[in-house]
């Protein structure tokens, strides 16, 4: 296998502890060597330009990949390559396929056309119920066995506490995660946006935060209950963050990811620049100001475990209706590192260190996977990412399939310059070509 | 004035004026022997109406005529949404055929938001979802100002569901655009979040909102809310929010009791207000086509297209 020599990039690991200008050795498809004035010896010698940031692989945890049943909004393939034209090196996708994911056939399905495409890493996330129907607990350990790396409903909370109890109980005799899509159903009823002024000005039915927090609260003392492993999935509300702490506090088994479009969006999206644009509906709702100055402080503070992007790709035709009929989500893959740049790191909120482990250590610590490290003898998955980069968000050049981004337009400071997986670049940024940077890394 | 009439807070002060002072001089060609005027001559206006609607697809349809536009009705069943064509298709049918504008009734809220943004015709909203209904407001504007001569500095009290009603909407931006005093009063379970930042008042007293108003409007209890559970009973409500005459006796002796129709009799309203000397509730409706007609000319181009 042949070996690559990243010379002098700054190394940003904060698993191993290093943050400084660091030689890195690929050999093949792992980590040989991380060190200083690392000698050639053979190897393929790509000089880092200056600013370039050489980062363990990044980890969305949340991704819909629409595969099997779906294939009009994303396939395996299309969002594998929306992965790592976005800096991931890997994704977990959500059950809510058609057929759902609750088997070991469609498990396998998904791998199949995963190492077909032989872009990111993907992990698959298993059903908590046969069907996403919250009766009958999914054959979890042939799921665990098919290489699901947790289970959850997404997309339909887990409706009784019953159900959650034994799917926390199941797990914990493999150490597995039980993520939670929370949402009070009667609470939620019809919603389709935050409750607040700004629903009530355009005659939109409200959704309130408590439905998030109440069943947070209710999963967070089953956790405690059972000692299993809970991950809270897309937290939107502030009431929603303070049970997360309440169970951290008692010692109970509990993370949570927040979205970018959670931490940089409000519900004032809904009335401006575009009245009702489908584009600012998603599953939770674009909460109030409050709500957004609530996940920046979690960020901050480590209370958030990890940013997950909730990648919900779908079709034009089916955005392009009345807003109650629209379906939730918008896409996130290719937008997201751009978002933690802009609104996260030059905006002071969080160190580049404290970064890699929202976006990279702690997905790989909760759903115990490799990666989030560049230890020598780790896979080579590796992000390479130009904090400083001008994007301009382009919805039409995106390699998803589907186009449902509310930041088409937007200008950001910060990018992704290479996306290496397993020793292979992947990915390089077109934009990086100028430095002669893309012709050597695709070598 | 913009392209289109979606929501009142798509015109100013002046324009609201402007609509009513056309208002005026509309509605004496509804007291001619030939109540028609070719002023829209040649100009094609769909009314689409996604939602059943009496009085306001007659009204718009009858303004249309005496301007002398060409009309035509397009009624699509509620259930058709789900099955069949997609509004927006829909919308650019219409468009193909080059209509000068269309009046829309639509169940979703900001339903005529996006047919604005495929159409060049004019929209004018007849009504979306909870959203608004901003001809409604301008005619009871108008109502109010032919008996008070003024809006700015009265006290208006509207009554019922407020959570569910797109008249209350367009009633409360046009009426604290114009100075109103604007009390709002339901149960609890009928009040929208945030409200009070249209620069309202709340109160669940209804014997508080009504105590020296000027105007009090009642606003329709809807009978599929019982299901909901935002009221116990239809008795329960007449008897706490239900208009009396006790009531409106709380309210200035040249009160006006208005309601946007369809009224539910002994459950918001009491019948002998409905029908009792302060009521302006059919005088509403004649305005409505005055006034529907003085958007039409407005929104056509006005003196300029004359």
């Amino acid at each position: 296998m042949s070996k690559v020599l990243l010379k002098n990039g700054r190394v940003i690991d904060p698993a191993n502890g290093r943050d400084g200008q660091f030689d890195l050795l690929i050999d093949g498809d792992h980590i040989a060597r991380v060190g200083r004035d690392l000698p050639a010896d053979g190897a393929r010698m790509i000089e880092m330009p200056s600013g370039l940031l050489v980062c363990p692989g990044l980890i969305d945890m949340h991704v819909h990949l629409r595969e099997p049943g779906q294939e009009h909004k994303e396939t395996v393939a299309t969002g594998t390559a929306a992965a790592v034209a976005g800096g991931f090196t890997a994704v977990a996708c959500m059950p809510n396929t058609a057929p759902v994911n609750d088997n070991a056939g469609v498990t396998g399905y998904i791998l199949a056309k995963a190492a077909e495409a032989n872009l990111a890493r993907v992990y698959p996330i298993g059903a908590v119920s046969r069907g996403q129907n919250g009766e009958h607990l999914a054959d979890i350990a042939e799921l665990k066995a098919a290489g699901c790396v947790a289970i959850t409903d997404d997309g339909r909370p887990v409706a009784t506490a019953m159900l959650m109890r034994r799917a926390l109980e199941y797990t914990t005799m493999f150490d597995m995660p039980v993520i939670e899509h929370c949402e009070e159903q009667t609470l939620k009823g019809d919603g389709v946006a935050h409750e607040g002024f700004n629903a009530s000005a355009l005659g939109l039915r409200g959704i309130p935060g408590e439905a998030e927090s109440i069943m947070a609260l209710r999963d967070i003392s089953l956790a405690e209950l059972t000692r299993g492993v809970l991950h809270i999935a897309h937290m939107s509300a502030r009431q929603t963050l303070d049970a997360v702490r309440y169970g951290k506090s008692r010692g109970v088994r509990v993370t949570c990811e927040v979205t970018p479009h959670h931490f940089v969006l409000t519900d004032e999206m809904l009335r401006a620049p575009v009245a009702y644009d489908t584009n600012v509906k998603m599953n939770p709702p674009l909460r109030e100001a409050a709500d957004r100055d609530a996940m920046l402080a979690g960020i901050r503070d480590g209370s958030i475990d990890v940013i997950a992007t909730d990648h919900a790709p779908h079709h034009f035709d089916e955005k392009h209706v009345e807003f109650d009929h629209a379906p939730f989500g918008i896409t996130g893959l290719e937008t997201a590192v751009s978002l933690c740049f802009d609104r996260l790191v030059h905006a002071g909120v969080v160190s580049l260190p404290r970064l890699v482990e929202l976006l990279s250590v702690n997905p790989a610590r909760i759903l115990r996977v490799a990666g989030g490290s560049l230890a020598e003898g780790a896979p080579a998955d590796i992000s390479i990412l130009a904090p400083d980069l001008r994007v301009i968000v382009s919805a039409a050049s995106m390699r998803s399939k589907s186009r449902n981004t509310p930041f088409d337009g937007w200008t950001l400071r910060g990018g992704v310059a290479a996306t290496i997986v397993g020793g292979r670049a992947v990915y390089v940024n077109e934009a990086m070509e100028r430095d002669g940077f893309s012709r050597a890394m695709w070598g | 004035m913009k392209k289109d009439l979606l929501s009142i807070d798509d015109l100013t002060r002046d324009e609201i004026h402007l609509v009513l002072d056309t208002a005026e001089a509309m509605r004496e060609i509804g007291q001619r022997p030939i109540k028609k005027v070719p002023t829209l001559r040649g100009k094609t206006i769909v009314n689409l109406f996604y939602e059943p609607s009496t009085r306001t697809r007659t009204s718009f349809e009858i303004a249309e005529k005496r301007l002398s536009a060409d009309t035509l009705n397009i009624a699509v069943a509620t259930s058709s949404v789900l099955k069949g064509e997609t509004l927006a298709d829909t919308a650019m049918n219409i468009e193909a055929m080059a209509p000068d504008m269309i009046v829309l009734r639509h169940a979703s809220s900001g339903a005529g938001h996006l047919l604005s943004r495929i159409c060049r015709s004019r929209i004018i909203n007849a009504g979306d979802g909870m959203h608004e209904h901003p001809t409604q407001a301008l005619l009871d504007a108008f109502t109010i100002r032919e008996h008070k001569k003024r809006i700015d500095g009265l006290k208006v009290a509207i009554v019922g569901d407020l959570l569910h009603s797109r008249v209350l909407r367009s009633n409360v931006l046009l009426l604290t655009k114009l100075g109103a005093d604007v009390w709002v009063c339901g149960p609890p379970t009928f009040v929208p979040s945030g409200i009070e930042r249209f620069g309202v008042r709340v109160s669940p007293r209804v014997d508080e909102a009504a105590d020296g108003a000027d105007v009090i409007m009642m606003l329709r209890i809807q009978q599929e809310r019982m299901q909901g559970a935002f009221i116990p009973s239809l008795r329960e409500y007449f008897t706490t929010f239900g208009m009396t005459r006790e009531r409106v006796a709380r309210a200035k002796p040249d009160v006006i009791i208005m309601h946007p129709g369809p009224m539910n009799r002994g459950v918001e309203i009491a019948s002998d207000v409905a029908d009792g000397p302060y009521s302006v509730i059919l005088e509403q409706v004649s305005n409505g086509v005055a006034v529907r007609m003085a958007v039409l000319y407005l929104l056509a181009g006005g003196a300029e297209a004359d």
